[in-house]
């Protein structure tokens, strides 16, 4: 079953804001030369920490695993170069919360020599979906749109969700931000190449392109390449301009007319949704068998002299994104990793470049103005009315300022995407995602707790349980022993009493008669 | 280089609560005018003497609670509840009891709740309220519309009569005064008069009273302008009205004669001003979308049955106050189908 009509239906809320997109659209600035050290985070994804496979002082070739992980939700992690490992230590990563975190550090010996790689597999339809999943694991793919989710867990749908739709993401909807809007327009063929295999993997009847309709030239480059690519299947929608329209749920409500289920995956109404660049780099891992070791990323905003994308391997430092891209000028303000919707700020640009950065924004002080003074919610609803979740702002705002953590997820807390569109509208400047932020930390933070505690009252009722069983199989055993003592004695002592009784009454009639045969001789 | 850290979004909508309190202020601007010439200088010196008090009560009390006198002041909030107060007064009330209405409103109504955003009642119109059951006779005293005036006033008489209670020569409350359409209606029904006979009465016009019904019109066009700003949001005025249109439309069809027409109703009193003003005040009333719509439409079927059967002639400002009341349970019954909702679950 093909979607009819796709792109006719609609996702509630939403805002336009002026998206500047173009101080960097459609500009290349290159690829940035590889740095002479590097800093590689162990944790760029969503998912548990990868663990490092190299130790300081170790020679490593450029595409060879230096750190891996062993849980299911997680991605490993590649030299981008060939070099030396320094050493593994905490330093600043870009990370909201400004605190570092253990990173690899990797010297580069500028040989750039690339190890031993898997096969290419150019024959992947004739392969298992399974052996592909593998291979994108391998190579370390996680969503480049900016959540850095493993590409290979969302893959891995299982057979009881069958998926109908592939929905690829070109809608960028975040203002500033150009980088796959430049992909689409540079490199649609090898997109069009991951959409073939993304297709096999998943099984997926049909593939809808979503890219908004302000990237016309990308429109046309995505059409053009499927056009070549004589996929029947796979069609290029013109989505409207409006944030949040590349949310994922909002996307495939969009070209699908399905909405993802509270608190559920897309898998479950038979829908996966992968960026573009996402898409371009599954076809590195299939055909080249190359793992992700660099990404486009968009340097823009009044604050730097020439805007535009480069290709930056990951662990460079983003002082060096920078310079290659102008240099600051007088009016950078703000350095914000993403876009200015959901991004967040950093302190300096010492920290390196990870698999989800898409954006390095540098705001001018008009363009991300300090935030004003809070005043208090006047209910008047503008947050509602632009809420694409369809949740109540005003009230979640009120319950999470309460710490009234049990109401704000009876008004689905967690069907929250932080698009800040509440914040955007809010006439009284309240950092509404900010609340919402708090609120979810507070909530996992208390179930992790209550979990802790479900797990000492476990274990300390096994203790107790094992206490007792203990001392009740000591009891058995004494009581058993005592027993068979008893037993013993009372089998045993027949004889010997009878004997220690007659030899007594023996003693005293030898001694009786002994006593009357002195009295007689007397 | 160092860059200052705060969370996203970076950047707003130019947009915020003065802006939004000044374009109220603003759509007010044409129905003042309108009263100011059917009812004269009064209406002015009503306004003038509640926003001063207003403005005096807030930094009292903003000083009192420790809280930023000036910034929250300019919220322009204050100068709101006074201006929708001033103008639903008679334009000829003594001074000290618009005062103590502006004092009642700030203070116990906005401040003691929290101040704004906190305060479960509209505060113009718990004012009203307050001062209608206090005194009733000078809360009907009103002046006859300027086509019906034999003694129209200047602006030096008003400020007498205002702050003095002297009036000028000959003159006496009996003859300057007059009973609001409202009020003339009541009466008359009740002295089992028909509607057809009381239409004949000079203070009659074309389908309400003679000069009022046209002042809902000129706050109709600050209401769709504020519409048209989206400072407020169609539901509660259009389900308001559709509430009252409904009620009197189905009365009316039973016994024209009785029973008031719709177009009546919708332009006598308060009703286009609380459609549009008073009932869409965001901080007391409903804030789901369709929490609103019953919200309003239950204000407009109370305005209905109070002026109906009910003991004042008006009843937007108790309606109003009504709802506020009920707003925190329609709102807990109305929240909206979120994205995905299951069908299970969200039922």
């Amino acid at each position: 079953m093909i979607t009819q009509n796709p792109g006719r239906w609609d996702f509630h809320g939403g805002i336009h804001r002026p998206d500047r997109k173009s101080l960097s659209a459609g500009k290349f600035l290159g690829k940035l030369p590889l740095p002479e050290i590097l800093t590689l985070p162990l944790q760029q994804h969503i998912g548990s920490t990868a663990e490092p496979a190299v130790t300081a002082g170790e020679q490593v070739h450029k595409g060879q695993i230096i750190a891996r992980t062993t849980e299911y939700i997680g991605a490993p992690i590649h030299a981008p170069t060939s070099g030396t490992i320094l050493g593994i230590e905490e330093r600043p990563v870009p990370h909201p919360s400004g605190l570092n975190a253990p990173c690899i550090l990797l010297q580069a010996d500028g040989k750039d020599a690339w190890g031993e790689l898997p096969e290419p597999l150019p024959q992947y339809a004739d392969l298992d979906p399974s052996l592909l999943r593998e291979r994108i694991r391998w190579a370390g793919i996680v969503g480049l749109g900016g959540a850095a989710f493993p590409t290979s867990v969302k893959l891995n749908h299982g057979p009881d969700r069958p998926i109908q739709t592939l929905v690829i993401n070109g809608a960028e909807c975040e203002p500033y931000i150009t980088c796959d809007d430049l992909l689409m327009r540079e490199q649609a063929d090898r997109i069009v190449e991951g959409i073939k295999i993304l297709l096999h993997v998943v099984e997926a009847e049909e593939c809808l392109i979503g890219i908004e309709d302000n990237k016309p030239e990308a429109i046309a480059a995505m059409q053009q390449a499927v056009a070549e690519s004589a996929l029947r299947n796979v069609q290029v929608v013109q989505v409207a301009t409006r944030y949040p329209m590349g949310g994922e749920k909002q996307l495939i409500k969009v070209l699908t007319g399905k909405e993802v289920p509270s608190h559920g995956i897309p898998a479950e109404i038979g829908v996966i949704c992968i960026n573009v660049a996402t898409a371009a780099a599954v076809t590195d891992a299939v055909i080249a068998g190359r793992p992700l070791l660099s990404r486009l990323v968009t340097v823009t905003g009044e604050g730097i002299a020439n805007p535009g994308n480069l290709e930056v391997a990951f662990g460079t430092s983003l002082s060096q994104v920078i310079a290659h891209a102008g240099g600051y000028t007088d009016l950078a303000y703000k350095l914000i990793l993403g876009g200015p919707m959901m991004g967040f700020t950093l302190g300096n640009d010492q920290v390196p470049m990870t698999k989800g950065a898409n954006c390095l924004l540098l705001a001018g002080k008009e363009e991300a103005p300090d935030p004003d003074k809070a005043l208090p919610c006047i209910r008047c609803g503008k947050c509602v009315e632009v809420c694409p979740a369809q949740l109540l702002p005003q009230q979640l705002y009120w319950y999470a300022r309460a710490k009234d953590l049990d109401k704000t997820r009876e008004y689905n807390l967690f069907d929250c995407i932080e698009c800040g569109c509440c914040s955007w509208v809010c006439p009284s400047h309240i950092p509404l995602v900010q609340y919402y932020r708090f609120a979810k930390t507070e909530t996992w933070a208390m179930e992790k707790e209550k979990q802790q505690a479900e797990e000492a009252r476990r274990r300390h009722e096994a203790r107790t349980e094992r206490l007792e069983r203990l001392e009740q199989e000591r009891k058995a055993r004494l009581r058993q022993k005592k027993e068979a003592l008893e037993k013993k004695t009372a089998r045993g002592a027949a004889d010997p009493k009878k004997a220690a009784i007659e030899a007594a009454m023996k003693r005293v009639a030898e001694k009786k008669a002994r006593q009357s045969r002195e009295n007689e001789e007397r | 280089m160092e860059f200052p850290v705060h969370t996203s979004p970076y950047g707003q909508l130019p947009n915020n609560v003065t802006r939004l309190m000044g374009q109220v202020l603003l759509a007010l601007v044409p129905g003042i005018i309108a009263l100011v010439y059917y009812f004269g200088w009064g209406v002015i010196i009503n306004i003038c003497i509640a926003i001063t008090t207003a403005v005096a009560a807030e930094a009292g009390i903003l000083h009192l609670r420790k809280r930023p006198i000036l910034p929250t002041l300019m919220d322009l909030s204050a100068v709101v509840t006074a201006v929708l107060l001033a103008i639903a007064l008679p334009p000829l009330l003594p001074w000290w009891m618009t005062v103590l209405g502006v004092l009642f409103a700030i203070i116990m109504v906005k401040h003691l709740y929290g101040g704004l955003g906190y305060n479960p009642f509209n505060p113009a119109m718990a004012a009203y309220v307050l001062l209608l059951v206090s005194f009733p006779l000078s809360m009907t005293r009103w002046l006859p519309p300027e086509m019906l005036n034999q003694y129209p006033l200047d602006f030096l008489q008003s400020l007498t009569i205002i702050f003095g209670g002297q009036f000028p020569d000959n003159l006496t409350w009996d003859a300057i005064t007059s009973a609001t359409p409202l009020d003339e209606m009541r009466t008359r029904l009740e002295m089992h008069q028909t509607i057809s006979e009381l239409s004949q009465s000079p203070l009659w016009g074309d389908f309400g009273g003679r000069g009022w019904e046209w002042i809902g019109n000129w706050f109709l066009i600050g209401g769709l302008f504020l519409l048209w700003r989206k400072v407020i949001s169609w539901h509660i005025p259009v389900a308001m009205i559709a509430g009252l249109l409904l009620s009197a439309g189905i009365f009316w069809m039973i016994d024209p004669e009785a029973m008031p027409s719709p177009a009546f109703h919708l332009f006598s009193g308060g009703m286009i001003l609380g459609a549009f003003f008073i009932a869409t005040d965001p901080v007391t009333a409903s804030t789901t979308p369709r929490g609103r719509i019953i919200y309003g439409f239950l204000i407009g079927v109370t305005v209905y049955i109070i002026r109906t059967w009910g003991g004042y002639p008006d009843a937007v400002a108790f309606a109003v106050l009504l709802m506020n009341m009920a707003a925190p349970t329609i709102d807990y019954y109305t929240k909206p189908k979120v994205f995905g909702a299951r069908e299970d679950k969200d039922g």
